[in-house]
Formats: structure tokens, C-alpha cells, sequence
């Protein structure tokens, strides 16, 4: 199981190193192609600076947007311990511990390093889940932490929406310069990048749910109890992890999907998915329970 | 030409074994650092008790037999801890354990004791204490199998020959299924 934990970690790293090197090539020669190079560079950098705020403050913003509140020992001990027994079994110093207000049960961890990291649940959750499915799904959000999984979602997602911005921006120059010839080059160079932005985003969407898998099985061998995170995806998949104030931007760092699935795109719903289906990951749970973990 | 290859070629050797070497180090030190958050762990737990005894004395007048017996496993645990014989260390460690999975079960004939805040949120600490000395062992654990996959894998052991790093060092903490104190079992007197 650990070879599987490092194999998915080298998968998943590759791959972010992928979206950086084309976003960084395809950037280079839309400069060049477009001879605004100078443009480019100045959204690059923009860009950058964005994934810098994210990086230095992204904690913080993230914790106001969903009204979360700091938990104290005496708040809750029983959350507050197993936290803080968890932190002492992967070596990191304890996390800050926040109760997100929100009947649907999910929970989440930010934080770019262990150092920093934080970890919060719903009220919902903490109301229905038993002490050893609690304990699953904080050693699945402990996983999280030590996986450096923030780290790598910010570089996948920032990435994305920077690629895409410029994707936009060369939209709006295409409608606006047909005074060339090259018209039809830059309409060329569009849809390749159209279709890059795709392929990129797939990838990202990929690799946020290989690390969900990762997470879950590195929560597992922290517990040696995969049936309790099992019995707590159980819980979820009946009440609906849906969270009032749901976002896409902050999607990939919960527990559980906190958007509404759309039905007529639930297929597609798949490859844009941040999470894997629960029946998915309930299943391999089991199955490693089966294999007498 | 040829020189200048040979050179790179050795050159290459000796950054690849410095850096096992280096990789050899800190992961002995992690396990080094798990052995003494241990020690933490098992201090705190030796910090619950003088309260736990003071707690359950008022009720528990004819029980001292059981309560000197946590306070002297107590002593003789610190005292072995201090030592160099981690065997004689782990045994102590034990014969605490048990001295107060027997004062838990003793205290259960107690309504009175049961019903005090005090004596609940003591019993929830000395609980705690076990749960955070069983996660500072897994840690340890979890070093050591880095530290002795580094001194038995290929190229690494080579490294590790060399400079006398062994997976002898070393020893495993057994770690036990968690039937902590609070599942002891009722003693009906």
C-alpha cells in the first residue's frame, strides 16, 4: 500500500509539472505568434502574483468565505483530541481545528505546508458521524496534509485559470484584429488553444481525483480502520454532501463534492469532477477491509 | 577526453553517496526524534497520575493495595525510563499499564466516584495519555521502517555499511490493539 501511495504521488507530481511546462510553452508562443510578447509576459507575471497572494493568504480566505470558527480543547475535546493524536502520529504540529456552520456533512484542510495547515468539518458532520467514521475522515484530511495536496491543487487549478484567462483575451483579440491575412493562422492557434485549455483542465480535474484516492488510502493506514472512513462515505452518500455555500474555486479542498450535481451533464460531471464517485471510493475501501487490512 | 569522463564518472559517485549518506542521517534522526517524543508521551502520562490517585483516595479508603500499586509501577516505570535497559523499560511501562486498567476497574464499584467530574476527567486523560503514547509509537514505527529500508536496500546499504548504520540500532514498539482502560472489565465486589 505504501508502494501504491508513492506511485500515485509521482503520477500526480508529473502531471502538475505537464500542465505548468505547457501552459508556460503555450504562453511563449502566443507571445511570439501574436507578437505580444510583451502582453504575455505581463499576464504571466499577473498571474503569478495571483498564485503568490493564493499561496501567502489563500488560508485565511478561504476560511472566511465559508464562515468557519476556530474550536478550542474545551470546545469540543473529543474532535480536538483525535486531531491532535492524529498530528502526533504523522509528526506535525497540531492543525488549527475550524466547524464550518452547515448542515451537509463534509470537511475539508487547507494549508500549503504541515506547518501551516488547518484542518475544519461541518456541523452537519460532526452531528452524524460516529468516533471511528470522525476519525476516518480526519486521518483522510491528515492525508491531505502530509500529500502536500493543497501545495499541489493550487499550482493544477491556479494554472488553469490563468491559462484560461489567456485563452480569453485571445479570444477577444481574434473578433477584434481581422486585418490580416493571418486570420486564419490565429484562428488555427485558437482552437489549439481551446483545446489545450480543455485537455489542461481535464488533466487538473484528473489528478484532484487520483489524489482524493490517495488521500483515502493514506487516511486508511494512518487509522489501520479503513471501514471507518468507509462507514463515513456511507453517511454522506445518504444525506448529500451539498454545502450552502458551495464553490467551485474551493471544491477540491472538501471531504466530499460540495456542489449540486447537474443532471443533465452528470456524465460529464465525471471527467469535471474534483472527487471520485462515493460508490468508488466506498467500494475500494471495502475491498481493502476485505484484504484484511 | 577519457580523463575528463572517468573524473565526471567519480565525480557523480561521490555526490550520489554523500547524498545517502545525508538521506542515512536525517532518517536516523527521525527515529532518534520518535524515541523521544515517546518519552513525552509516557511523561505526561506519569503527570496524570499523583491527581488520579489524589482524586479516587476519598473513596476508595479501602482500596490501597490497588492504589500503591499504581503509585509504585509509577515509580519504578520513571526510574527504568531513565535507564539504558529499554526491555526493563517496556516491561514497566506494562506493569503501569495494568496497575491502572485494575484501579479503573476497581473504581467501577463506586457509584460515587463514578459520578464525580473530577475523577471522569482524569479517567478521560489517562485514556488520552494511551492514545497519544500509541501514536507516538506508530510514528516511531513508521521512522524506523524508513531508517531499516535504508540500511538493507540497495545502494543505500552499501552507504550504511560503510558508516555503521544498521537496522540492529533499533528495536520495534509492539503496538497493541486499543483496548484501553475505559473497556476494562467490571468487578463486581
Amino acid at each position: 500500500m505504501e508502494r501504491q501511495i508513492a506511485r500515485n504521488k509521482r503520477v500526480t507530481v508529473g502531471l502538475t509539472f505537464f500542465i505548468l511546462v505547457v501552459f508556460v510553452v503555450f504562453a511563449a508562443i502566443v507571445g511570439l505568434l501574436t507578437g505580444r510578447l510583451f502582453f504575455t509576459s505581463l499576464v504571466l507575471i499577473g498571474g503569478l502574483a495571483y498564485l503568490g497572494l493564493i499561496y501567502w493568504r489563500g488560508t485565511k480566505m478561504v476560511l472566511r468565505l465559508h464562515k468557519a470558527r476556530l474550536v478550542s480543547k474545551k470546545d469540543d475535546p473529543t474532535l480536538y483530541r483525535l486531531v491532535e493524536n492524529l498530528a502526533i502520529q504523522v509528526g506535525i504540529p497540531r492543525p488549527k481545528i475550524y466547524l464550518i456552520p452547515d448542515p451537509a456533512p463534509n470537511a475539508f484542510a487547507t494549508g500549503m505546508s504541515p506547518e501551516s495547515a488547518v484542518i475544519g468539518v461541518t456541523t452537519g458532520l460532526r452531528e452524524i458521524m460516529d468516533k471511528s467514521e470522525l476519525e476516518g475522515v480526519l486521518a483522510h484530511e491528515m492525508g491531505h496534509i502530509i500529500n502536500y495536496d493543497v501545495r499541489v491543487s493550487l499550482i493544477n487549478f491556479g494554472v488553469v485559470g490563468i491559462f484560461a484567462f489567456i485563452v480569453d483575451m485571445m479570444i477577444w483579440s481574434f473578433w477584434g484584429d481581422r486585418r490580416d491575412n493571418s486570420a486564419a493562422i490565429q484562428f488555427m492557434i485558437l482552437l489549439a488553444a481551446i483545446g489545450g485549455l480543455l485537455v489542461v483542465k481535464l488533466v487538473s480535474f484528473w489528478v484532484s481525483r487520483k489524489r482524493e484516492y490517495l488521500a483515502d488510502t493514506t487516511g486508511s493506514s494512518l487509522t489501520q480502520h479503513p471501514a471507518g472512513l468507509a462507514g463515513a462515505l456511507e453517511k454522506i452518500a445518504q444525506a448529500g454532501s451539498n454545502l450552502h455555500r458551495g464553490r467551485q474555486s474551493t471544491a477540491h479542498l472538501f471531504f466530499a463534492n460540495p456542489l449540486p450535481k447537474k443532471s443533465i451533464a452528470a456524465g460529464l460531471m465525471g471527467l469535471f469532477s474534483t472527487h471520485p464517485p462515493i460508490e468508488q471510493r466506498i467500494a475500494r475501501l471495502r475491498q481493502m477491509t476485505d484484504l484484511g487490512f | 577526453m577519457m580523463l575528463w569522463i572517468v573524473l565526471a564518472v567519480i565525480g557523480a559517485g561521490l555526490i550520489y553517496t554523500f547524498y545517502l549518506y545525508n538521506r542515512l542521517v536525517r532518517s536516523r534522526n527521525r527515529v532518534e526524534q520518535g524515541e523521544s517524543d515517546i518519552t513525552i508521551q509516557l511523561r505526561r502520562r506519569y503527570n496524570i497520575i499523583p491527581n488520579l490517585i489524589e482524586a479516587v483516595k476519598g473513596y476508595m479508603k479501602h482500596e490501597r493495595e490497588t492504589m500503591e500499586a499504581v503509585t509504585e509501577a509509577r515509580t519504578v516505570a520513571m526510574k527504568a525510563q531513565k535507564g539504558s535497559d529499554l526491555g526493563a523499560s517496556r516491561r514497566a511501562e506494562n506493569m503501569l499499564e495494568g496497575a491502572l486498567k485494575t484501579l479503573f476497574a476497581v473504581a467501577e464499584s463506586y457509584p460515587d466516584l463514578k459520578a464525580n467530574q473530577n475523577f471522569l476527567h482524569l479517567q478521560e486523560e489517562v485514556v488520552d495519555a494511551e492514545d497519544k503514547i500509541q501514536a507516538a509509537r506508530r510514528l516511531y514505527n513508521s521512522s524506523l521502517r524508513e531508517f531499516n529500508d535504508l540500511t538493507q536496500i540497495f545502494p543505500s546499504n552499501v552507504i550504511a555499511g560503510m558508516f555503521k548504520f544498521s537496522s540492529d540500532d533499533y528495536e520495534y514498539f509492539e503496538v497493541d490493539d486499543p483496548t484501553t482502560v475505559a473497556d476494562a472489565p467490571k468487578v463486581k465486589f
